[in-house]
C-alpha cells in the first residue's frame, strides 16, 4: 500500500499554497492533518502530482471571537475541540461532538478545516456546522467569500469549495444564555464512523421552542436537515405529544440509502430513537 | 512572493532531506515524498519497534509521539516530520518513562505476540499523561483505535489501571 509517487510543498502563506495549486494545473490536493487523505493515497483513489501541506500557515490557526460569531482556524486539530475554553463557552455543540470523532491519536492531527472540506456524510463535524448556522469562510484564487453550511453541503463529498479553493475558518454564532444544545449518536464500537447521529440547538422563550436546527450525519448523501421535525417543534414545550409528531416527520425528512450493512429501515428507526432522546434532554434543560 | 517552484514538479520520484530528532538524538534522512514516517523509522533508521499493520489508521501498531503527541506514523509522511521532535517505543524505553507500564503488562499477560504492544504502550502513556486517575470505561475509550488480536484487552486494561492507582499513590506498581 504506497501512494504514487508525489511533489511535497510546504506552504507558509495562504497565497503560496493557491499559488501551488494553480501552477500544479490543479492536480493537487491540500493536506491537512492528513488523517483521511493519506489513507485514500495509500489506497490510489486520488494520486495528485502534487502535496501542498497547508499545516505551517499561520493564518489558518487559531480560535477567537469577531462580532456575534466564534472564528475558528480550519487548522484547529479535533483534539483542541475538546481542549480549547472558547470552544466549550461559545460553540458546546461543537466540543460535545468532538470525543465521538475518531480516536484519540486521529484527533491529534485532524483539523476541522479537513473534516469540513472532506464533508463525509457519516462525520460529526460538517453535520454540526448546519446545525449552528455557521458559515464557511473560503479563499480561492479570486478572492474570499463566505458561504453558509446550508448551501455548502451539494452532494457525496461534493461541496461549494471550487477545485484550489481554500477553508480558512468557520464561522460559528456564538451560544446564548436562552439556547441549549444535544448530540449524540449509535456506532457499533466507540470511535467508529456512526450508524446514526445527530446534533441540535434550540432557542428558547418562555419554556417554548422559539426556533431550533436539527442536523443528522450518517443518513445519505450529505449531512442533512430534518426541516419537517424542526417545523412540528416551533412553539412547543417538548412535550411527549410534539416529540412523537417531530418524530413521525423525519420520515418525509429523511431518506436513508439502501446498503447491506444497514437497511433504510432501521435507519430510520435509530434516527428516531435518537431524536427522541436528544429532545427529550432540551426539554429537561440539556 | 511565491515559494512554489515550478520545476519540483517533474521531481516526484527524487528524494528530499528531512531532519528530525528521534529519541533525543538530530538525524537526517533522504525519503521521497511518499515515504511514510512508519517506514522511514523502520528502514532507514531500523527503529523496528514502531509496527506496520494495517498502514491505514486502523490497528494503532504504528503510534509514536510526534511533538509530544500519539501519532499514527502510517498516516503521515516522513517529509511532513520535517523539523518535528519524535519518540517511538525505542526511546520511551530507554528513557525509562514507562518502565512500570512495560513491567505491569509483563506482569500481567498483557501481551502475547507484541505486535500491538508499542502501540498500546504509546497510546496508555499519553493517557496518564493527561488523566491522571482514569475509570475502566476511559481506559478502554483510549485504546479504541488499538487492535490485539491475542489478548482480548482484558489483561492490558487491568494493567494500565493497575499503572495508574500505582502512579497517583506515589509507589511503583504492585
Ligand atoms: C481510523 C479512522 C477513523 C476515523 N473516524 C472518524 C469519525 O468517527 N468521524 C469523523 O468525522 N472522522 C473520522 N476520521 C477522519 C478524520 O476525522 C479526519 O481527520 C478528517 O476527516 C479530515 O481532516 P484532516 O485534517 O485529516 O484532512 P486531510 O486528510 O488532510 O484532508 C482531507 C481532504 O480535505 C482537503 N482539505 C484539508 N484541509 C483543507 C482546507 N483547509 N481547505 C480545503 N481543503 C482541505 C484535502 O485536500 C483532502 O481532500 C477517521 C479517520 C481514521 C483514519
Ligand atoms: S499501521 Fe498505522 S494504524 Fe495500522
Ligand atoms: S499481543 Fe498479539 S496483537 Fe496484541
Amino acid at each position: 500500500m504506497k501512494a504514487r509517487a508525489f511533489s511535497y510543498f510546504r506552504a507558509a502563506t495562504i497565497d503560496q499554497a493557491l499559488d501551488a495549486h494553480a501552477r500544479a494545473g490543479d492536480d493537487a490536493r491540500f493536506i491537512a492533518g492528513g488523517q483521511s487523505l493519506v489513507p485514500a493515497l495509500s489506497l490510489r483513489l486520488q494520486a495528485p502530482r502534487l502535496l501542498i501541506d497547508i499545516t505551517h500557515i499561520d493564518e489558518l490557526r487559531g480560535v477567537r471571537r469577531e462580532g456575534g460569531y466564534l472564528r475558528i482556524g480550519a487548522l484547529t486539530r479535533h483534539c483542541e475541540m475538546l481542549s480549547e475554553p472558547l470552544i466549550a463557552e461559545f460553540a458546546p455543540l461543537l466540543h460535545a461532538a468532538a470525543p465521538f470523532v475518531a480516536h484519540p491519536a486521529i484527533r491529534n492531527r485532524g483539523t476541522f478545516g479537513g473534516s469540513v472540506a472532506l464533508a463525509d456524510p457519516a462525520s460529526e463535524f460538517p453535520a454540526m456546522t448546519l446545525a449552528l448556522d455557521a458559515e464557511i469562510e473560503i479563499a480561492g484564487p479570486s478572492g474570499s467569500r463566505r458561504v453558509k453550511a446550508d448551501d455548502f453541503f451539494l452532494d457525496l463529498f461534493e461541496t461549494a469549495l471550487q477545485p484550489g479553493e481554500l477553508i480558512t475558518a468557520v464561522h460559528v454564532p456564538l451560544f446564548k444564555a436562552d439556547q441549549r444544545f444535544a448530540f449524540d449518536e449509535l456506532a457499533r464500537r466507540r470511535g467508529d464512523y456512526a450508524l446514526v447521529g445527530c446534533g441540535m440547538l434550540a432557542t428558547f422563550k418562555n419554556d417554548r421552542v422559539d426556533d431550533i436546527r436539527i442536523s443528522f450525519f450518517s443518513v445519505g448523501n450529505t449531512p442533512t436537515r430534518v426541516k419537517g421535525a424542526e417545523a412540528t417543534l416551533i412553539g412547543s414545550s417538548l412535550d411527549a405529544e410534539r416529540i412523537a409528531a417531530a418524530q413521525a416527520a423525519l420520515e418525509g425528512d429523511l431518506a436513508p440509502p439502501d446498503s447491506d450493512e444497514v437497511p433504510p429501515a432501521m435507519r430510520l428507526h435509530i434516527a428516531r430513537v435518537l431524536l427522541g432522546r436528544l429532545l427529550g434532554r432540551l426539554g429537561e434543560g440539556a | 512572493m511565491s515559494g512554489f517552484d515550478e520545476t519540483l514538479l517533474d521531481e516526484a520520484d527524487e528524494t528530499v532531506r528531512v531532519r528530525l530528532v528521534v529519541n533525543g538524538r538530530k538525524v537526517a534522512c533522504e525519503v521521497s515524498p511518499r515515504e511514510t514516517l512508519v517506514d522511514c523509522l523502520r528502514n532507514a533508521l531500523e527503529l523496528t519497534g514502531t509496527h506496520a499493520g494495517c498502514e491505514m489508521g486502523a490497528c494503532g501498531a504504528c503510534l509514536v509521539q510526534l511533538d509530544g503527541r500519539a501519532v499514527h506514523s502510517c498516516l503521515m509522511y516522513a517529509v511532513q516530520a520535517d523539523g518535528a521532535t519524535i519518540n517511538t517505543i525505542e526511546g520511551l524505553t530507554e528513557s525509562g518513562v514507562i518502565a512500570d507500564l512495560q513491567a505491569e503488562f509483563h506482569r500481567r499477560n498483557a501481551l502475547q505476540c507484541g505486535f500491538c504492544t508499542p502501540g498500546m504502550l504509546v497510546n496508555a502513556h499519553e493517557l496518564l499523561s493527561q488523566v491522571a486517575q482514569p475509570s475502566r470505561e476511559e481506559i478502554r475509550d483510549a485504546l479504541s483505535g488499538n487492535y490485539c488480536r491475542c489478548t482480548g484487552y482484558e489483561a492490558i486494561v487491568d494493567a494500565i489501571d493497575a499503572v495508574a492507582k500505582a502512579r497517583s499513590q506515589g509507589g511503583g506498581a504492585t
